[in-house]
């Protein structure tokens, strides 16, 4: 079983966003970065359905060389090797069709990743991918299940659960809890150095996607404390002040 | 953290100004060395916080279990060659992951128990066939190690045990017999190390396996890191074979004293990992409690606090990442002229034992500091059992007390560094005359000293100038008396230490200014400068005292004039410095340096 898994390289959660060039770039000053939550569960059960059933599992990272760290460290996690895309990942159209571009020259069975990354929380690109390989998508899954060629596969819907089945190939989104995050140990970090990382030039994309500037959320304004005697300076402030009512 | 170029000796620093470029400071690590303290980061906060009260009520089999799961991840074998299992990474990397899992409490302590004074002896001085035998289990916690020195009647004075070893009669065995106490880990140690008495006063090492005629007392009912084993170990008639002798017999001082050494430094790493934790802790507790209708994060008087915290570690991690890329350098070069890795490691941390001794010394005492002002920083919430920082606060205290204690730490600083001094090893005649004649001499009045560190790099020199004064008349006073007279010791040891500090956190921000650029390092000048500030009074109350203690008339008062002139600083406004580096902390939410 020969499995992709395509990993975005985040800031930390804890991470302080802001921007410069007149709010159209991300300011990195400062800025841990890590695999995307979601793409490291991806990752996880790619490790897992390897050492249960054999086969590959391979990273795929768009991004520029300083998104090498991260992708060692998929590689410490328990990935057999790495391919970059040496570009800047500049939307999911382009994210999409880089990756998409690398799966029609390696026959995949599977193509797993987070069911979206957390810096844009586009959630877009598993259907992407999988539409410009012809291949289903299902996403989020949090549970997944070989059998052959055959993966059953269970996601959360509204007011209960959806089961489906699907053979290989295709590509899935993923989410917890479908497995345990892994901590890469001593013998994996050591060993990450000498696995092989591929560098390839991105393919020709056409730009579908303009980006315009970032904005941030407005802050918190101070909380305004309302004596309970006076319950109707609650609506004349939620009336007049916050324009809500 | 690669290997430094130019090798400083031990001891030197208080004879010999460093560069900034020879020093090695933890912002130089590798890409590998950052994964893997972010996997021991990541193991402590998925497998130890979650479950620290379980861990402090010794729940049967919790340690051993966790022992077990550091051990899949390498932990336990970091400093133990590739041969035996382990993964054979140099001295800052196994500083560092060290550092990371003292975060731990409890957990921590067995930890460092099992790989350092447990699996060190059988590394260092075992032969080939009892590292075969037990390392490689060592290394992946197969088996559990604890060490037996301290015995009911000797503690600091450890040589002085009582503990019997004879050798059976046909000569296949050792039967020891004795009592040890307070030894970490007892509780499911499989392997412990021992040191008894062969023929009465041949203080030797031996490995002895769990089994007959070993027994346990009860779990020690202790003030902190409850959920680390304490025990009695009861020898009685305990047979164990004569290949289990470790080193040769009437050597196992070497074995206890030099294990220390490196047990000491790592001490100083531990701590630094508590520090870190609870400096988090404290600025997280700070930003979210509102009093007076505000977070008390906004007050200077808390400011005051976090900044210090910080100050505090900052610059007893520069002395502790230095010192340990200074060993590592030390041991490459014995590598280089034929020596074994083990031999070498050992070599090199005798040659700055003065240094890890500070640092057992400055690491126990920051960590110290920074738990209690984080009770204090909880204020009631950190009197309360419910909250964090009583289990911090509890668990710091045995650090000044383990590994030698501080005052044993504080006079060896100074024994040693007359030893090295009467060896020849260490040229302070030079430099303590030129003191002497500087004293007779118009003082100086200073030139440009508006250039970054001038001043400070000046008052520095000042520092050590104080202490070569102070040390020197004490020798000449005292002679082979020197040894007894314990409080100017301390007084000469408090100096040494606060140079160190100094200059370590001195060179740690000119050689980060030098990488990134005056303006990126404002706050890394800030805390040097401040420390530099403090330490300035610490060094002038200390060698007050110390001077005091022996001199009168006219030799007196030269001395503490010239006191006076080495311990001048320019003044600085540590208010505003503290409350940018407090700024910062809270921007941040945790210890971000």
């Amino acid at each position: 079983m020969k499995i992709l898994v395509c990993i975005s390289h985040v800031p930390d959660t804890t991470s302080k966003i802001s921007f410069t060039d007149n709010n159209t770039k991300f300011n990195n000053a400062g800025v841990q970065y890590i695999i995307g939550p979601y793409d490291e569960y991806a990752l996880s059960k790619a490790i897992d359905l390897r050492e249960a059933g054999g086969g590959s599992v391979t990273v795929i990272n768009v991004g520029e060389a300083d998104t090498e760290p991260t992708i060692r460290k998929a590689l410490a996690i328990g990935a057999d090797d790495a391919i970059r895309v040496n570009a800047f990942p500049k939307d999911a159209n382009f994210v999409a069709e880089q990756i998409a571009a690398v799966a029609k020259s390696n026959t995949y069975d599977l193509i797993l990743m987070g069911r979206e990354s957390i810096d844009f929380n586009g959630g877009m690109v598993h259907g992407m991918v999988a539409e410009l390989l012809g291949l289903p998508s299902i996403s989020p899954i949090m549970k997944l299940e070989i059998n052959g060629t055959t993966a059953t596969m269970s996601k959360e819907i509204e007011g209960g659960k959806e089961v489906v089945e699907c053979n290989f190939p295709f590509v899935a989104g993923c989410q917890e809890p479908i497995a345990e995050w892994k901590i890469p140990n001593m013998r994996g970090i050591m060993s990450a150095k000498s696995k092989p990382l591929a560098v390839l030039e991105p393919v020709a994309s056409e730009e579908v996607v303009k980006l315009l500037n970032f904005e941030t959320p407005k802050p918190k304004g101070a909380c305004k404390m309302i004596d309970p005697a006076t319950p109707e300076q609650l609506f004349d402030l939620l009336r007049n002040e916050a324009k809500i009512i | 953290m690669a290997t430094l170029i130019k090798k400083i000796k031990g001891g030197e620093f208080v004879i010999k100004a460093t560069d900034a470029a020879d020093i090695a400071i933890p912002e130089e690590r590798t890409e590998e060395q950052k994964m893997m303290a972010d996997m021991g980061r990541d193991f402590l906060n998925t497998e130890v916080i979650p479950i620290l009260d379980r861990i402090d009520k010794q729940e049967e089999g919790l340690m051993q279990s966790l022992l077990d799961k550091a051990g899949e991840l390498g932990l336990l074998g970091i400093s133990i060659p590739e041969k035996y299992n382990g993964f054979g990474k140099d001295f800052n990397t196994s500083l560092l992951i060290t550092e990371v899992v003292g975060a731990g409490y409890s957990f921590a302590v067995a930890l460092a128990a099992h790989t350092g004074i447990g699996t060190l002896p059988i590394l260092y001085f075992g032969n080939d066939a009892q590292k075969d035998k037990y390392l490689p289990k060592l290394a992946t916690g197969e088996l559990k190690a604890s060490y037996c020195l301290t015995e009911p009647g000797s503690g600091s004075d450890a040589l002085a045990a009582k503990t019997k070893a004879t050798l059976s009669t046909d000569g296949t065995h050792y039967i020891i017999t004795g009592q040890k106490m307070w030894i970490t880990n007892a509780g499911f140690a499989d392997v412990f190390i021992v040191f008894a008495q062969v023929d009465g006063d041949k203080f030797t090492g031996f490995i002895v396996e769990k089994g007959d005629g070993l027994t346990l007392g009860n779990e020690e009912h202790k003030m902190g890191i409850k959920g680390s084993s304490t025990r009695q170990v009861f020898l009685n008639d305990c047979k164990v074979p004569v290949e289990n002798v470790l080193g040769q017999i009437g050597k196992g001082h070497l074995i206890a004293f030099n294990i220390l050494n490196i047990g000491r430094i790592k001490l100083a790493a531990a701590a630094l990992g508590g520090c870190k934790r609870t400096s988090m802790l404290s600025i997280q507790y700070a930003k979210e409690r509102i009093q007076f209708k505000q977070p008390i994060a906004n007050f200077g008087a808390i400011q005051h606090k976090l900044a210090e915290q910080a100050i505090q570690i900052f610059t007893c991690e520069s002395a502790m990442y230095r010192a340990g890329a200074d060993i590592q350098a030390a041991e490459e070069e014995y590598v280089a002229a034929g020596k074994s890795y083990e031999e070498a490691l050992l070599a090199a941390a005798q040659d700055f034992a003065i240094e890890c001794a500070i640092l057992k010394v400055a690491g126990s005492e920051v960590l110290d500091y920074v738990v209690d002002e984080g009770v204090q920083i909880l204020g009631g919430y950190g009197f309360s059992a419910d909250y964090p920082m009583d289990r911090a606060y509890r668990d710091s205290r045995i650090n000044r007390i383990f590994e030698g204690t501080n005052e044993i730490n504080r006079m060896l600083t100074m024994d040693m560094f007359f030893k090295k001094a009467m060896k020849g090893e260490l040229d302070i005649m030079g430099p303590a005359m030129a003191v002497q004649k500087e004293l007779m001499a118009i003082p100086d009045f200073g030139a440009d000293e508006d250039e970054l560190f001038v001043a400070e790099k000046k008052a520095l020199a000042n520092m050590k100038k104080a202490l070569l004064m102070g040390a020197g008349a004490a020798a000449q006073k005292f002679a082979d008396k020197l040894a007894t007279e314990q409080e100017v010791l301390m007084n000469l040891a408090d100096i040494a230490i606060l140079i160190y500090m100094s200059e370590s956190v001195l060179l740690r921000a000119e050689k980060l200014i030098s990488q990134r650029g005056e303006a990126a390092c404002s706050l890394f000048v800030d805390i040097a400068k401040v420390y530099l500030n403090d330490a300035m009074d610490k060094v002038n109350v200390a060698g007050k005292n110390a001077i005091n203690s022996f001199a009168t008339g006219d030799e007196q008062k030269v001395m503490l004039m010239g006191l006076k002139r080495f311990t001048k600083i320019a003044p600085l406004n540590t208010r505003d410095a503290r409350r940018r580096i407090a700024a910062k902390l809270i921007e941040a939410g945790t210890y971000p340096f």
